[in-house]
């Protein structure tokens, strides 16, 4: 599910008014070059700011945590079944022994590998066939708007559900490439848009006239002008392929045993959350907050990507409107 | 404005045949019935393989299958399930299990989604506008599978609190409840109360951001000003001219978040063990069952393009330009 949370001005907003860093004379020697202005107006959104800390935070747990117990997620430990959280379980244990902390961590590496892949491969996607569509417009493009309505009735989840016997017992990668294929559509519908409007800019003409090949325009002035677009939307793409990775592997349609994701352990503990719920709380925990702080940055970097966005200032206007009224 | 209609009627049976036939090649692609008997232990005699085999059709190409199916389907025969039980049989009750709870879940869903985005947008940076951002940011980040579960702990914590089974959290309704209609009635909502909140509260949040940031983009529109200054009231001015027009680019979405719904209804099926269509879903694929899949898929067509058919007549309904044209 992608979500575009419009405008985002609720985040963070304690402070972003006054005592900002744009609002402060630029320094001399310092040009105020676009990547710094960018740069600056993500950092004084807090929220988003929080959110990308917690993003760097769960991928170094993922690879680091597994280290911090002696605990492998295959281990049994026959002493403690079921078990509530406790020193030597910091998570607890599930009906065989297993150590929750280290099966939370493993899955919570995997799914983030998977939410990490998917979204770079369904957003480079999105941007070549989208941009391509739009330049040349002609079959592709028909045939791009088709398959996107279509993907509105045939949701892209029961498609992967109906293909799952065909990959189940084969490598995670196929999963990837599954839920990539699956993902790029819309994306690429929005990218076209753009693009039909980029191609009748001047300096997209200019290049045309000077004998530039329709390849080497797409790839250097019409997919560079809309990396703010691409930014966001790949950032956006991870959240949504974690939740889309969770719920596949929630049904066992994704990830498969021995391997565990957030999904798999989710679905296992769902069955007994409310007779013992650190199973499922943990590992659903994770989920939530990753997801949350993927949509505040999403949301920050709209924000600081958008020369038109007027967060802050808005609040400015607003404030004299009313002081004059 | 009734051509309109019917074109869009016409377009929308068209692709509800080809997502269903899509389903019913990938599924009869996939799908392996007979690989699943197989494994069956003793393992059936190779006579009624073979029967299995003429059964389900698997003699004959995919195309033909499908016409088969489709055949049946016209006549209301939607073919029998592996198990060899007519499905037809069990279509109607789980139907109606499904659109019970989609249905209530919609309708809450927009209702609440559009007041509560009306008035943030009124009340933009208020007390009440920040805590409704947050509160949707939040569920919005929430998987109807994590979100289904923690609202059933929660259910069973209220329950233990006033020490009665009032929030009923498992099944449609009491297995062999005796009563009279009203108390038939009074069971059912006690089910419903939970589930219903599950699709509905995310439903909320999705529709309240859109409403909430369509409704700002009209709040400071010269017309509405206008309608003020003629003498009208702040109030019947916002709700005469403002909301109106600001629901117009909420009916696109309103089929949107049905596909939405569907899959989250699936998650929210099986978590509160409501034999639906989501649920048979997950039976039929992990059964490798291509004649449930398909006509799951089917329901859920009809159930996105009717959706879609009517955010159309509403969109007509709300402005005036399409009706001309």
């Amino acid at each position: 599910m992608t979500v575009i949370l419009n405008e985002g001005d609720s985040a963070g907003t304690t402070g972003a008014a006054s005592g900002s860093p744009i609002d402060a004379a630029p320094e001399p020697d310092k040009a105020m070059t676009r990547g710094r202005l960018v740069f600056l107006r993500f950092m004084r959104n807090r929220l988003a700011l929080i959110g990308l800390i917690i993003i760097v935070a769960m991928y170094l747990l993922a690879f680091i945590g597994p280290l911090l117990t002696h605990w492998s997620y295959e281990d049994r430990d026959y002493a403690a079944f079921l078990q509530p959280p406790y020193a030597d379980h910091i998570f607890g244990t599930d009906n065989i022994g297993t150590d929750m902390f280290a099966q939370t961590m493993r899955g919570l590496q995997k799914s983030l590998i998977i939410g990490l892949l998917v979204a770079l491969i369904s957003t480079t996607v999105a941007a070549i066939v989208g941009a391509t569509a739009g330049y040349f417009l002609g079959v592709a493009d028909k045939a791009l708007m088709w398959v996107v309505d279509l993907l509105l009735v045939l949701p892209s989840f029961l498609i992967i559900a109906i293909l799952s016997p065909w990959f189940r017992g084969k490598s995670w990668w196929l999963l990837v490439l599954m839920l990539a294929a699956f993902q790029w559509m819309i994306t690429a519908r929005i990218v076209r848009g753009m693009t039909l409007t980029l191609k009748e800019r001047e300096f997209v003409k200019a290049a045309r006239f000077m004998g530039q090949p329709a390849r080497r325009i797409i790839a250097k002035h019409i997919v560079p002008n809309m990396a703010s677009l691409l930014i966001i939307d790949a950032t956006i793409n991870v959240a949504t392929a974690v939740l889309a990775e969770t719920g596949l592997s929630y049904f066992g349609f994704g990830v498969q045993s021995p391997d565990v994701s957030l999904g798999t352990l989710i679905g296992n503990a769902a069955q007994s959350a409310t007779t013992f719920p650190w199973l499922f709380l943990f590992p659903a925990g994770f989920l939530v907050v990753f997801v949350l702080a993927v949509n505040w940055v999403g949301d920050g970097l709209r924000d600081a990507l958008d020369p038109t966005s007027t967060r802050g200032r808005k609040r400015e206007k607003k404030d004299t409107e009313e002081k004059a009224a | 404005m009734a051509g309109f209609l019917l074109r869009r009627l016409v377009n929308y049976v068209v692709l509800a045949l080809v997502a269903t036939f899509l389903a019913f090649t990938l599924a009869s692609v996939t799908f392996d019935p007979i690989g699943v008997l197989q494994q069956r232990n003793p393992p059936p005699p190779a006579a009624s393989i073979e029967a299995k085999k003429r059964d389900l059709h698997l003699d004959q190409p995919i195309p033909e299958r499908f016409v088969t199916w489709m055949s049946g389907v016209v006549q209301g025969d939607f073919g029998r399930t592996i198990a060899d039980r007519p499905i037809t049989d069990e279509l109607g009750r789980r139907v109606g299990v499904s659109l019970r709870l989609f249905l209530l879940g919609i309708t809450l869903g927009i209702l609440f989604g559009v007041l509560i985005g009306v008035v943030s947008a009124i009340r933009q940076y208020k007390f009440s506008d920040y805590f409704a951002t947050l509160f949707s940011f939040i569920l919005l980040s929430t998987p109807v599978l994590v979100l289904g579960n923690l609202l059933k702990i929660g259910a069973q914590g209220v329950n233990d609190a006033i020490g009665n089974n009032f929030l009923i959290v498992v099944g449609e309704e009491t297995p062999g409840f005796q009563g009279n209609w009203f108390e038939h009635l009074g069971d059912r909502l006690q089910h419903l109360i939970v589930p219903t909140l599950a699709i509905a509260l995310g439903q909320v949040a999705y529709y309240s951001r859109y409403q909430r940031s369509s409704m700002l983009d009209v709040l400071g529109s010269d017309f509405l000003r206008t309608a003020q200054a003629k003498g009208l009231t702040r109030r019947k001015a916002l709700m005469k001219h403002g909301l109106r027009t600001a629901l117009i680019p909420m009916a696109t979405l309103f089929a949107f978040g049905f596909g939405l719904l569907v899959v989250g209804g699936t998650f929210t099926e099986r978590i509160f063990t409501w034999y639906g269509m989501g649920d048979w879903l997950v039976t039929g694929i992990s059964a490798q069952d291509t004649n449930i899949t398909a006509t799951v898929t089917l329901f859920i067509a009809v159930c996105v393009l009717f959706s879609g058919w009517l955010s159309d007549v509403l969109y007509a309904a709300l402005d005036p330009r399409i009706r001309v044209n």
